[in-house]
């Protein structure tokens, strides 16, 4: 393994700045790791070609004194996000070879700052997954394998559906990737692969250009290996965007600058609803060590209560198939994308849609319709739809007593592929402590804190008040120190 | 109110009218493309309303203004908080697969607009609500024999739909309705009302009840009528057709239908044939609208004077006839170029010329009050030769004639032609000797009591001097002199 | 409020999307489940609360009038799987 690819983005930036390395030779060596790689199945689309003049440019611009807030720094972008003239597929067949004439915001901004494309990592197909096995690609593979007889025979997921995302990151053969998280999809992935995950404040960072799944849940953020590189790209992410009307326009503060000061007095709040819904002794004993670590930095911990966010799930999968079903309306074969010949244009639009979209998108499609067909809109749209203002209120009322929750990050480590694949709602369930905050908008971080019995990494979340990752992120790097997670996946790119 | 009579009885007709009005403004609802009639295909597009991947509405002030405008102008309450919605279906100029617009809370609630019929009479029918929503694009189904070809310029233009409580009750009333509708909308600048280039559609809602019924009977929807005469042929089509089949014994289907303007008749769509479930929900790429009072309230502030407004100050302050300020108040043109002929003058006598000569003269011409060859100054300065008893009025009509033909002013004509009246009395009283003498037995028949022939005497007179004598002189010297 | 064969041809249709008539009762099987699970929701007692649809609660901002795009038929057309001059086509449609 190359040493330029075991670093964080922090000392990569050091190291260019130095003139240790040049962003060439860091391109090379992630190129080299990337390719290593491909049985991973991480990238679904790889762009050598461009990343080696982007890395070239960005040499250029460091020896001119220009060089940006991340310049040189080899990502992965998650392959949800329109990137000019180079293909996107959201990993489904419908939209064919679809190449974006546009470049997303975020990934304008990124560029912006210097960053170096890899290329498209794999996820989940429109993002709708927790296993990255609904891909049309084909499922992304994690880095890591488990210890006891069954899972060490057999591939694990990276999580989703932001999985190629974490695959590569954790795998060392992408520096940093971006995911886009809807019910989870950046967070629950960190934490099967032992990387941090940040969800971002809803309106922190511009949907424009990235595939729409469930508009008012989709958030854009950084999958990093520390919480100091996740602090330091969301702040290139970040920022108020004209062109999407659900775009805040808050300041950006420097997340960096929260990094490794005192947690002293801060409180953290232990939701006492998530300890009695039956979650294993393993998570609950990791989860009690994580608000031990925290308490030993200074903080306090209370005791809250969010009595709702049991429904958070039941709410999610009428809110986010409701919102799905109307935003894949789009893709019809008619001005982008797959088309399937039909006798006419209604045979035309059902034969493209059946054969573009896969099963378990064509499940939340059908889901999505349903509860908003006549007669049926009130009893589960309109019903979700106020149920998720009582679990706001909940969060609300939290909030008056603490400045940070601590929760699990998922329910249980990486599971098999193949495994869960049967019952859809025991896929779902993954989901159960990360889909709260996407429906009230909450900014939320997964930090890896240790590994469970099969050897696998397990990650704590940190949920903060909206617009406040500054205090996220402060207590995120507390529970980084303390938990000194240095465990590594037994695939590690080029070794 | 016209009932049609049927084999059994007479019926009435109850009809709605949903408008959708194009917004007049630079760039479309949700995206920054023009809105201009007739580009190239799909010229006027953004990756916004051709719905590519990841593309979001940002919604244009100035349809929000000028739909706030339009309510007001229609009396109607402006709703402070309004949600946007998708209507969902699929489409082939429908790029996203739903329609953003607003469905349970519209910007504009309950409002009304008031009727003049030609009968003299008035109605006030009710406006139940206003909404924002996009176009469509254009499918053209004529181009190709298997295929159908889509343009999206018009995809995202904002559009008002403006929803009629069920108050008409003849095509006459439905063809007043959608002129004062488009004189309203004109006068306020919201949208330019022109039905041929699409930028105002109506679709008709009508149903058939007996004449005294108070029930409603199942109604039809005629789609995208595209012209007021077409609206009343479809009104009178299709409300024979309904009698036609209720006499029967048959029922009227609830359908969508369309009207074919070739064949003059109402068929059934077949693409709309079945039911349709739009699953509307709060759009989650836009937040609610929410609107100031105090903004609303600047905005009624600088509302333009309405048809209405005009009309009775037309009355009032020329002292015009109903009816003459009702013709000159429909378009707002037609009033101004009054306001400017009538401005310091007898408001009647340039209300005369306006609505006869000049209105008539256009018609002839195919012209409208924009491109008049006549302007309200050089109308003004022939009402003012008339005024003063420089020409008659019967002269007036020859010179207005002349302006036409040759673009001189009155003046000019009157003195290049000689036609200065004439009101000296030593002249006028020389012809009428003249003619007298010339005609002594005539004026004998008179004396013996034929006051008929006083006519006679004066288009003599007349004829000797080109018409030009003044005719109040001329017949009370004539008298004069018959009678001494 | 169970969804049998007939409704999964109809929302189907809804949505455009053919399903296989030997796949429709499986589907309609799973539709079920989810919805079943769903109907936890019956729990909450919702009365008095009103519906929340987007979680920041900020004013919906306005552009201003003025043409700022368009005139990019290449970028428009360039994806489309089927075209005519300068015209997306489809099978015929009847109105």
């Amino acid at each position: 393994m190359s040493d330029l690819t075991d670093i964080s983005v922090t000392e990569a930036l050091v190291g260019l700045a130095g003139k240790k390395f040049s962003a060439v030779e860091l391109a090379k060596a992630h190129i080299a790791a990337m390719e290593s790689a491909r049985a991973l199945n991480a990238f679904i689309t790889e762009t050598p070609k461009l990343a080696m003049k982007q890395a070239i440019e960005s040499d250029a611009r460091r020896a001119a004194g220009r060089a940006g807030a991340m310049d040189g720094i080899p990502l992965g972008i998650k392959d949800l996000y329109c990137t000019k003239d180079v293909r996107t597929t959201a990993a489904s067949h419908i939209l064919g070879e679809f190449t974006p004439t546009y470049e997303s915001t975020v990934t304008q901004k990124l560029f912006d700052a210097g960053c170096v494309m890899l290329g498209k990592t794999n996820l989940d197909e429109f993002a709708m997954g927790s296993s990255n096995i609904t891909s049309y690609f084909g499922p992304a593979i994690s880095p890591w394998s488990g210890k006891d007889p069954v899972k060490a025979n057999r591939k694990l997921v990276p999580g989703g559906s932001s999985g190629g995302s974490s695959a590569a990151v954790a795998g060392r053969f992408a520096m940093a990737a971006t995911g886009t998280d809807t019910g989870g999809s950046i967070r629950q992935p960190a934490s099967f692969t032992g990387i941090v995950g940040m969800k971002p404040t809803y309106g922190r960072c511009s949907r424009w250009g990235i595939v729409a799944f469930a508009s008012s849940l989709d958030q854009a953020g950084p999958m990093t290996r520390t919480v100091a590189d996740a602090a330091l790209m969301l702040r290139v992410m970040a920022g108020f965007d004209s062109k999407d009307s659900t775009s805040v326009d808050q300041a950006v503060p420097d997340f960096v600058t929260a990094l490794g000061t005192s947690i002293k007095g801060m409180k953290i709040g232990i939701p006492r609803e998530y300890r009695i819904d039956g979650i294993s002794a393993e998570i609950d004993n990791l989860w009690q060590k994580g608000a031990a670590m925290l308490r030993d930095a200074g903080a306090e911990i209370v005791e809250i209560s969010l009595p709702h966010t049991k429904y958070s799930l039941a709410v999610y999968y009428i809110i986010a198939p409701a919102e799905a079903s109307s935003n894949l309306a789009r893709y019809d074969g008619v001005r982008y994308g797959l088309r399937v010949p039909g006798e006419n244009l209604i045979n035309m639009y059902e034969n493209t849609r059946a054969e573009g979209f896969g099963k378990e998108v064509r499940r939340r499609i059908l889901i999505g319709t349903y509860v908003l067909s006549a007669g049926y809109y009130d009893a589960y749209y309109l019903k979700a739809q106020k149920v998720r203002r009582c679990i706001r209120n909940d969060f609300e009322e939290a909030f008056k007593k603490c400045d940070a929750i601590l929760t699990p990050t998922a329910p249980s480590t990486a599971f098999a592929i193949g495994e869960k694949q049967d019952d859809p709602i025991q896929m779902y369930l993954n989901d159960v402590f990360t889909v709260p905050l996407n429906l009230v908008g909450l900014p939320g971080i997964s930090v890896p804190v240790g590994l469970g019995s099969d050897g696998l990494p397990l990650g704590l979340q940190l949920i903060g008040r909206a617009f406040d990752e500054m205090t996220l992120f402060k207590a995120a790097s507390a529970l980084e120190k303390a938990a000194n997670f240095n465990h590594k996946p037994p695939f590690m790119a080029g070794t | 109110m016209a009932y049609v009579q049927g084999q059994t009885g007479e019926w009435e007709m109850v009809i709605g009218l949903e408008v959708h009005a194009q917004v007049t403004s630079n760039a479309k609802l949700f995206s920054g493309a023009a809105t201009e009639f007739g580009a190239a295909p799909n010229a006027q597009v953004s990756l916004v309303d051709a719905a590519f991947p990841g593309m979001l509405p940002v919604i244009n002030g100035k349809c929000v203004e000028q739909a706030v405008r339009t309510g007001l102008g229609l009396q109607a309450e402006i709703n402070l908080v309004s949600v946007f919605d998708r209507k969902n279906y699929f489409y082939a100029d429908l790029p996203p697969g739903y329609q953003i617009s607003q469905y349970k809370n519209p910007i504009v609630g309950k409002g009304e607009i008031v009727l003049d019929l030609a009968d003299g009479t008035s109605r006030t029918i009710g406006i139940t609500r206003l909404h924002l929503e996009q176009d469509a694009g254009k499918s053209m189904h004529d181009q190709s024999p298997n295929e159908t070809y889509v343009d999206l310029n018009r995809a995202g233009v904002a559009l008002m739909e403006i929803v009629s409580e069920p108050d008409m009750r003849s095509g006459e009333e439905a063809g007043a309705y959608l002129k004062k509708l488009r004189a309203i909308m004109r006068y306020l600048g919201t949208c330019d009302g022109n039905m041929e280039e699409g930028s105002m559609r109506c679709d008709v809602n009508l149903s058939m009840r007996r004449k005294g019924d108070t029930k409603l009977g199942t109604r039809c929807e005629i789609k995208n009528v595209n012209s007021i005469r077409f609206v009343q042929q479809a009104i009178e089509f299709e409300s024979h057709r309904q009698v036609e089949l209720l006499e029967g014994g048959n029922v009227v289907k609830q359908e969508t239908r369309l009207w074919d303007t070739t064949k003059g008749e109402t068929r059934a769509m077949r693409s709309k044939e079945e039911a349709h479930d739009y699953r509307y929900f709060p759009d989650p790429d836009l937040l609610p609208l929410k609107l100031d009072q105090k903004w609303v309230n600047d905005i009624k502030m600088t509302l333009p004077e309405l048809p209405d407004q005009k009309k009775d100050r037309f009355i009032r302050d020329y002292g015009l006839k109903s009816y003459d300020a009702m013709v000159l108040v429909a378009e707002r043109a037609s009033a101004d170029f009054f306001e400017a002929v009538a401005k310091g003058r007898d408001g009647k006598l340039a209300a005369n010329w306006v609505t006869g000569e000049f209105f008539g003269a256009l018609n002839k011409l195919g012209k409208t009050v924009n491109d008049s060859p006549v302007s309200a100054q050089a109308l003004g300065e022939l009402v003012d030769l008339i005024s003063n008893q420089t020409i008659s009025n019967r002269i007036a009509k020859d010179v207005f004639e002349a302006m036409l033909e040759t673009g001189k002013g009155a003046a000019a004509l009157v003195e290049e032609k000689g036609l200065r009246q004439v009101t000296d009395l030593g002249s006028i009283e020389k012809s009428i000797d003249e003619i007298l003498t010339a005609h002594a037995d005539k004026v004998a028949e008179y004396k013996s009591g034929k006051d008929k022939l006083f006519g006679f005497f004066v288009g003599q007179v007349m004829k000797t001097t080109g018409g030009k004598a003044n005719p109040a002189v001329l017949n009370e010297l004539l008298k004069k002199k018959l009678n001494s | 409020m169970s969804i049998d064969q007939t409704t999964v041809v109809k929302i189907a249709h809804l949505a455009r999307l053919k399903i296989p008539t030997e796949e429709q009762k499986q589907v309609a099987g799973e539709l079920n489940k989810i919805l079943e699970w769903i109907t936890q929701l019956d729990e909450v007692d919702v009365t008095a609360v009103e519906p929340m649809s987007s979680v920041n609660d900020v004013p919906l901002r306005w552009r201003d009038d003025i043409v700022t795009d368009g005139d990019k038929m290449a970028d428009i057309m360039t994806n489309a799987p089927a075209k005519t001059a300068d015209f997306f086509t489809v099978p015929k449609v009847v109105e």
